[in-house]
């Protein structure tokens, strides 16, 4: 599950790990948005991938997912866009991405205090 | 950090999300090394902070195609982050992120579509926050500074023109260690930014300064 310190990763391997793909498209997931798995692990699999439909059982955010997996983020990312093309994981979107514009709702922000407010 | 590879180690599991949680909300705390921010973090999360790297190129841009790690130049900025579960939709992310000006990559895409950011600041190093706050104020994210008292130091008025703040950027004084006092600095964060002010054209007619 752990693979270890991140400052072991060699850039190599890094490499090795996406198939030496990226691109832009690799932003589109936030760093909070939050990934369930869609199915198990089947024979085969990459480990990464396998290690995040274990991790992402439960709603699990891109940055949880960095953090178990040992991966920077971007890393992650890309591995999560194969996961995603593949139908394997789903991604939940912060509402935040869809309604920048406005800011965040009303309703939202009252529950936010109210939850900091129970601390 | 060099305490990271140790730490990570020794992290309990995490408590699984609510199955029905789909709405994660964001607060950056951005601030100098050793200001505090983990310590913040750490006293509201429900979880112990994570820590995780993003890779950057020396120059401070992000790594747009995989294939530039292979590139030597490329380093690696270490930031955490805790939780906070609002309801049974809503979950509540808080980074610690460092401030200085070759992280900004980082901090930008943590920024992006966050309720808003703390600056958290040591009175012996206020400088150290002009940068941040230099970029807050340019992506209008809505913030608010507080100073974690290490010991005697400068008044609040006084922080406030080091810093040159408007007014209208509530300023706080804050404990990292305690709970309590953490817990409030977010208050007024999310108070600031559901208030008429939030961060945009100014309303100083409406605002709800509380510092002296
Ligand atoms: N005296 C005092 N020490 C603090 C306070 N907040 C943090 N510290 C200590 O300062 C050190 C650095 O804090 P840390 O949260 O790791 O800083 P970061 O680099 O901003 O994440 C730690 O040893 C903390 O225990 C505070 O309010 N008062
Ligand atoms: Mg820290």
């Amino acid at each position: 599950m752990n693979h270890g310190p991140l400052q072991r990763e060699s850039p190599d391997r890094l490499y090795t790990v996406t198939g030496g793909r990226g691109g832009a498209d690799a932003r589109a997931l936030d760093s909070v948005t939050l990934i369930v798995s869609e199915c198990e692990p089947v024979p085969g699999m990459q480990s990464e991938h396998a290690a995040i439909l274990r991790t992402c059982v439960f709603p699990t955010a891109v940055v949880e997912v960095s953090a178990e997996l040992g991966l920077p983020v971007s890393v992650v990312r890309i591995l999560l866009l194969d996961l995603l093309d593949a139908g394997r994981v789903a991604a939940r979107h912060p509402a935040s991405s869809v309604q920048r514009a406005e800011g965040h709702d009303p309703e939202t922000l009252k529950q936010v205090l109210l939850a900091l407010q129970r601390l | 950090m060099p305490s990271n590879a140790s730490e990570r180690r020794a992290v309990p599991v995490r408590a699984p999300l609510a199955t029905t949680a789909d709405n994660a909300l964001k607060i950056v705390v951005v601030g100098g090394f050793g200001v505090g921010k983990t310590t913040l973090v750490g006293s509201v999360s429900e979880m112990r902070p994570l820590s995780t790297e993003e890779v950057m190129t020396q120059a401070g841009a992000g790594v747009d195609d995989i294939s530039a790690v292979r590139d030597k130049r490329t380093t690696t900025a270490a930031f955490d982050f805790g939780r906070i579960t609002i309801d049974e939709r809503r979950v509540l992310y808080l980074f610690g992120a460092p401030g200085q000006k070759r992280f900004w990559f980082l901090w930008n895409q943590l920024f992006t579509g966050s309720l808003g950011a703390v600056v958290l600041v040591d009175t012996d190093r206020v400088r150290d926050s002009w940068y941040a706050i230099d970029r807050l104020e340019h992506h209008r994210t809505p913030f608010v500074v507080a100073v974690n008292r290490f010991g005697p130091g400068p008044g609040l008025a006084e922080v406030r023109r080091a810093l040159d703040v408007s007014d209208r950027v509530p300023l706080v004084d804050c404990d990292a260690r305690s709970r309590e006092s953490s817990r409030d600095v977010l208050v007024t964060l999310v108070q600031h930014v559901s208030g008429p002010v939030h961060g945009s054209a100014p309303t100083s007619a409406s605002t709800p300064e509380d510092t002296p």
